[in-house]
């Protein structure tokens, strides 16, 4: 009888900690839900703004996005975000979270934004596993390597100049890092290719409700 | 007063959770690249080391021995998760950098450690000094090995400081070296575990040349005292 009892008190003392414990995480959780949701959108929209300047459109780029998939332009089998930028209901660019999806230590996350008539208004590294000190020149606080795809198109270069220097294009290369470079020369031209595709098509879509996960 | 003063001389150095127990080591080693990052996430294992100590040891005469340890897990479980909801909300860009370790806080044997070695059987006043040294003492070394390894690696201190302390810190960064071209091994996971080898030796000499000049002043005194 005295185990039993035993027993019974353990379990109601260890499911009462159990309550205290899930309470308290539930508490913050409410408390910090809103802030969280707000600090990601505050995220997001500062990356798209690097982009295109805040005083280029007059849309919500954060509502205005439509989901699309294609594996083989984009580089990755999951739903890409297109944001759209449009000024007093004219489109004016759209940026395509694309991905190479080759890097040299796996996926590299991008944003590509292109302006309407097809020329890239900016490139950003958004997420990478690339070598510290090396592979990481490709992100702006390392080095200004990204900006050299400003103002470049599908004509400009043409395309059997988009590779880097090496392989005979105009991008310039890392030192110490080829693969990284030529990787994501490859993901922007297919991009820029994508885009020329069905550019028509990703500024009519409507915008989706759906509920989204980063950039 | 004894007590206190011996459990932070354990916390800091004797018993030094990286130096000495050599706990908690996976976090220790991913995030020591740069001294802020190593602030960042040594401040929130302190934060959970008091926290934990603190509610185990309040309920040190409640809890059954048998289910002792569930306990601690569900406390620390919850304890962290609290901890990283906080911190998304309050210091999202630091958050986003420290990432996974943040839970994996809750894999740090220390804190386990910590709640069943000292929390469970002391009061609360010392249990919560005691989560504060020892949180503190990983933070130290914690934050030398960022300092060693941000310096070589990239040549600076206190690079992204901004993260943690606001945009008006974005300028405390220091140069040691400016066009430093960079000694990479010192930021990969090599130079993470070279980096605390060498901590680690050094604080033995530390402790041998002491222990050294304490024998040699004993019989001195001693035969001082004869006289």
């Amino acid at each position: 009888m005295q185990v039993l009892r035993n027993m019974i008190i353990s379990a109601i003392l260890l499911g009462l900690f159990a309550i205290l414990g899930t309470g308290l995480v539930a508490l913050t959780f409410k408390h910090t839900k809103d802030r969280i949701a707000e600090n990601e959108r505050i995220t997001i929209i500062n990356s798209l703004h690097a982009l295109i300047a805040p005083a280029e459109h007059d849309n919500d780029m954060y509502e205005d996005v439509i989901m699309v998939t294609d594996e083989t332009m984009l580089g990755t089998s999951d739903t890409v975000n297109v944001y759209r930028a449009r000024l007093k209901g004219q489109a004016v660019a759209a940026i395509i979270g694309s991905a190479a999806p080759d890097g040299y230590a796996g996926r590299i996350k991008l944003l590509v934004a292109v302006r309407h008539n097809g020329t890239l208004a900016g490139v950003r590294v958004v997420n990478h596993r690339e070598t510290p000190g090396l592979g990481d020149g490709v992100e702006l606080e390392r080095s200004d390597w990204i900006l050299g795809f400003n103002g470049k198109s599908l004509s400009n270069p043409d395309a059997k100049a988009w590779k880097v220097k090496r392989d005979g294009g105009i991008f310039d290369q890392l030192t110490g890092a080829t693969i990284t470079p030529r990787v994501i020369v490859k993901a922007v031209h297919k991009t820029l290719q994508y885009y020329g595709k069905h550019r028509d098509r990703l500024f009519k879509q409507a915008a989706t409700q759906q509920q989204r996960e980063g950039l | 007063m004894n007590h206190y003063s011996r459990i932070i001389k354990d916390g800091m150095w004797t018993n030094n959770v990286a130096f000495v127990q050599v706990l908690g080591l996976c976090p220790l080693l991913a995030v020591s690249n740069t001294v802020i990052n190593a602030l960042g996430l040594g401040l929130a294992t302190t934060l959970t080391l008091v926290a934990t100590n603190t509610i185990v040891s309040s309920i040190r005469h409640i809890v059954r021995p048998e289910i002792r340890i569930p306990v601690f897990v569900l406390i620390i479980a919850s304890v962290v998760t609290t901890i990283e909801l906080a911190m998304n909300a309050w210091f999202h860009e630091l958050y986003k950098i420290l990432g996974i370790f943040i839970p994996l806080i809750v894999t740090n044997c220390s804190v386990i450690a910590r709640a069943e070695s000292f929390a469970s059987k002391n009061g609360i006043a010392p249990s919560f000094a005691d989560g504060l040294f020892m949180g503190l003492g990983f933070t130290s070394v914690l934050v030398m090995l960022g300092a060693i390894r941000e310096g070589l690696g990239f040549g600076t201190l206190l690079q992204k400081a901004h993260l943690m302390f606001g945009d008006a810190a974005r300028d405390i960064q220091i140069t040691l070296i400016s066009d430093y071209q960079g000694f990479i091994l010192a930021i990969l996971p090599p130079g993470a575990f070279i980096g605390l080898g060498l901590l680690i030796a050094g604080k033995n000499i530390l402790d041998k040349k002491r222990a050294a000049r304490r024998t040699a002043t004993v019989p001195l005194t001693a035969s001082e005292a004869a006289q």
